[in-house]
């Protein structure tokens, strides 16, 4: 199985991110990297700058996923949850899930009592409060010999391909920027600038990890990887961005502008290495360099984006031509800096 | 009686006004503190003992719910804006406006005036207004300006295990919070936060400053036992212990610790429960994200009706709470290192 296979089959909910970090642990442990986990559970991975005009560039990419958390087992033995991070819960539905323990089971839903009402509007989009997790149980002794309240969940959701670079996965968003930055860190030959690798903890509740990360590091410049949106399936959100036609390098998000210095930069380096890139502008939603960016005397900080379909959803969809741009991208960056 | 819990509870400390409370603590742990600091935004930093690794914060939040006038009608009236309270439970409620504490009364629209539409409606705050009894604007600005705070005067009673007053959110934590300096001489720091009503912005400060190893939010969450809601999470309850945190909507605990403090209850056969997870924040979403990040968690003591004007709680539950933080700071120092 491939890392990127590996990264996205893995158990790894906000808060729950140890099985994500040992993988990149793994991976890391024989390059010429400083490891350490910090206090949140972010992983960083320093390479020192050689030279006397290094500039301290932190890279970051999340590794925890969406997931739900247990508040109550009914009489019956069925789970009831709430969402962890931004479970959109049409998608949940009679998905399959697995807790750290291995315990597995499936989303279901109540009928609904008011088919007339239901069956228009809201019928698409149950309330989580009317869903719950069936792991099997026949009454709740046994479900509590499984899981306890406050448990957390996962999808579970094997990687496939629907085309020979296009691969579908749950928690691409950000596996996938988390495989970029190691791949990044794999193939650093010259040793130039002082490199920080961040696999932050949280994202998907807050931003929370990049932020106590980046206190840490007190960086120049920070770039994060993560996945963005895409405008390109049938009347989908008009978005110009799109699956297949290159990295994406963030103009704008809900939370973010990013420092024109560093995109600026971000786009000469791609046409400079002929990758396709695309600007982007999301409407709803953000990433860790919205609170890096304003941790202690400023960051400048930049993202790039993996296009994906479907974020949040069991199966996300990115095309691997804009993964190997991103990291290609990631590279020169490391090697020649900002200035 | 739990004397010093009456005391703290009927004082009136709203967001942002919280310094009789804080008088009142410090002249309670004065002479038992190692050191004792007021920072610039009014929480109160109690350090008790050597200042040793792993460095442990307790933080409890003084501030309460309450009420802020915003207008003055030319009737006399007074208009407000709530802080943290749904207009429900403020009807027809006592209440004390200003340095002056005048006494005034939650007004609204009488029955025989309401339409058909308005008793239908859920109640909106700027349907409601103070009326302290004077008739003019004029004669109002005497004893009330803009930006007075109004607080309940809610007496403090006790009946048998159960304890009923204003504030137990979170008076309580600052009181288990007191007991403790008082009473213990582990190393711990005490924080005694502002604002956190608001948003958890003393505690922030309180921890950026502090820099602990591990932080606990000692706090009061809602208790779960309604009823008529069927096979629905009837959890925590009043009488059954401490509750404990996985995750609220401002913070995921720390694994090992809570597990820790799950074993330390075990153990020392302190009763505890589980708090419903993903609802309400704590000072603990503040502290975790201070500086470089600190290891977090947050211990409970569950009350009825918090965020109106009377709340119960179980004395039972507050020693649970306590012994609990006795017990699992103990073995927090002496796993020592391992935390830091």
């Amino acid at each position: 199985m491939d890392l990127i296979e590996e990264l996205c089959n893995t158990y790894g909910p906000a808060g729950r991110e140890h099985r994500v970090r040992a993988i990149l642990e793994r991976e890391l442990k024989n390059s010429r990297f400083d490891l350490r986990t910090d206090r949140l559970g972010n992983l960083i991975a320093h390479r020192p700058g050689k030279s006397k005009g290094a500039q301290k560039i932190m890279l970051c990419a999340h590794m925890d996923e969406i997931g739900l958390i247990v508040t109550y087992i009914d009489k019956n033995g069925f789970l009831r949850f709430t969402n962890v991070g931004g479970v959109f819960s049409e998608n949940a539905l009679y998905q399959r899930v697995v807790f750290e323990n291995g315990t597995t089971g499936i989303i279901g839903v109540e009928p609904s009592k008011d088919e007339s009402k239901e069956g228009s509007k809201s019928g698409t989009k149950p309330k989580f409060e009317r869903m719950f997790i069936d792991i099997g149980a026949h009454d709740r002794a046994s479900a509590e010999k499984k899981v306890r309240i406050g448990d957390i969940a996962a999808f579970s959701q094997q990687v496939s391909y629907i085309d020979k670079k296009r691969i579908v996965a749950k928690a691409l968003d950000d596996r996938i920027g988390c495989y970029c930055l190691v791949e990044t860190a794999k193939r650093l030959k010259r040793k130039d600038h002082d490199i920080y690798f961040v696999f932050s903890v949280q994202e998907e509740v807050g931003l929370r990890g990049a932020r106590t990360g980046a206190y840490a590091i007190e960086p120049t410049y920070a770039i994060a990887v993560d996945v963005t949106d895409t405008g390109d399936t049938p009347e989908a959100q008009r978005m110009e961005v799109s699956v297949g036609k290159g990295v994406a390098i963030k103009v704008k998000d809900s939370w973010f502008i990013a420092n024109p210095v560093v995109k600026d930069k971000l786009a000469e380096y791609a046409r400079a290495l002929s990758i396709p890139y695309q600007f982007e502008i999301l409407e709803h939603g953000s990433t860790d360099a919205a609170v890096i960016q304003l941790v202690k005397e400023g960051v400048m900080s930049g993202v790039l984006s993996v296009p994906t379909r479907y974020i949040h959803s069991t199966s996300e969809v990115c095309d691997l031509n804009d993964v190997d741009g991103t990291i290609k991208l990631l590279l020169r960056i490391c090697t020649e800096g900002f200035d | 009686m739990l004397q010093d819990l009456k005391e703290l509870c009927e004082l009136h400390g709203v967001s942002g006004d919280e310094v009789r409370i804080r008088d009142q603590i410090v002249r309670k742990v004065k002479r038992y503190a190692a050191d004792l600091f007021e920072d610039p935004y009014g929480n109160l930093i109690v350090r008790k003992g050597d200042s040793i690794k792993p460095r442990v914060l307790l933080a409890a939040h003084m501030d309460e719910v309450g009420l802020m006038i915003t207008g003055i009608e030319k009737e006399g009236l007074l208009r407000f804006r709530s802080i943290g309270m749904l207009p429900n439970v403020l009807m027809a409620k006592r209440v004390y406006v200003g340095d002056s504490k005048k006494l005034g009364v939650i007004g609204h629209k009488p029955i025989h005036l309401a339409k058909d539409d308005e008793l239908k409606k859920m109640l909106k705050t700027k349907d409601l207004f103070i009326d302290i009894g004077v008739s003019s604007k004029e004669e109002a600005l005497k004893v009330v300006q803009i930006g007075d705070y109004a607080s309940f005067g809610t007496a403090y009673s006790e009946d048998g295990d159960i304890v009923k007053g204003k504030a137990l959110d979170n008076r309580i934590g600052c009181f288990i919070l007191l007991q403790m300096i008082m009473e213990s001489d582990l190393p711990v720091h005490y924080a005694f936060t502002v604002q956190e009503e608001v948003g958890l912005r003393g505690a922030r400060i309180v921890a950026s400053r502090v820099k602990p190893d591990i932080a606990i939010a000692v706090d009061t969450t809602s208790s779960g036992e309604w009823p008529g809601d069927g096979d629905s999470p009837q959890y925590p309850v009043l009488g059954r212990g401490a509750a404990i945190t996985v995750a609220d909507r401002s913070v995921i605990c720390d694994e090992d610790i809570v597990r820790m403090i799950r074993k330390t209850a075990e153990e020392e056969e302190i009763p505890c429960q589980d708090k419903k997870p993903m609802i309400g924040g704590t000072d603990a979403g503040a502290m975790h994200l201070a500086g470089v990040g600190v290891r977090s968690a947050v211990i409970s003591v569950p009350a009825r009706y918090i965020h109106s004007p009377l709340s119960y709680a179980s004395k039972k539950d507050i020693s649970a709470v306590k012994d609990l933080l006795n017990c699992s700071i103990k073995s927090m120092i002496r796993k020592g290192k391992e935390w830091i």
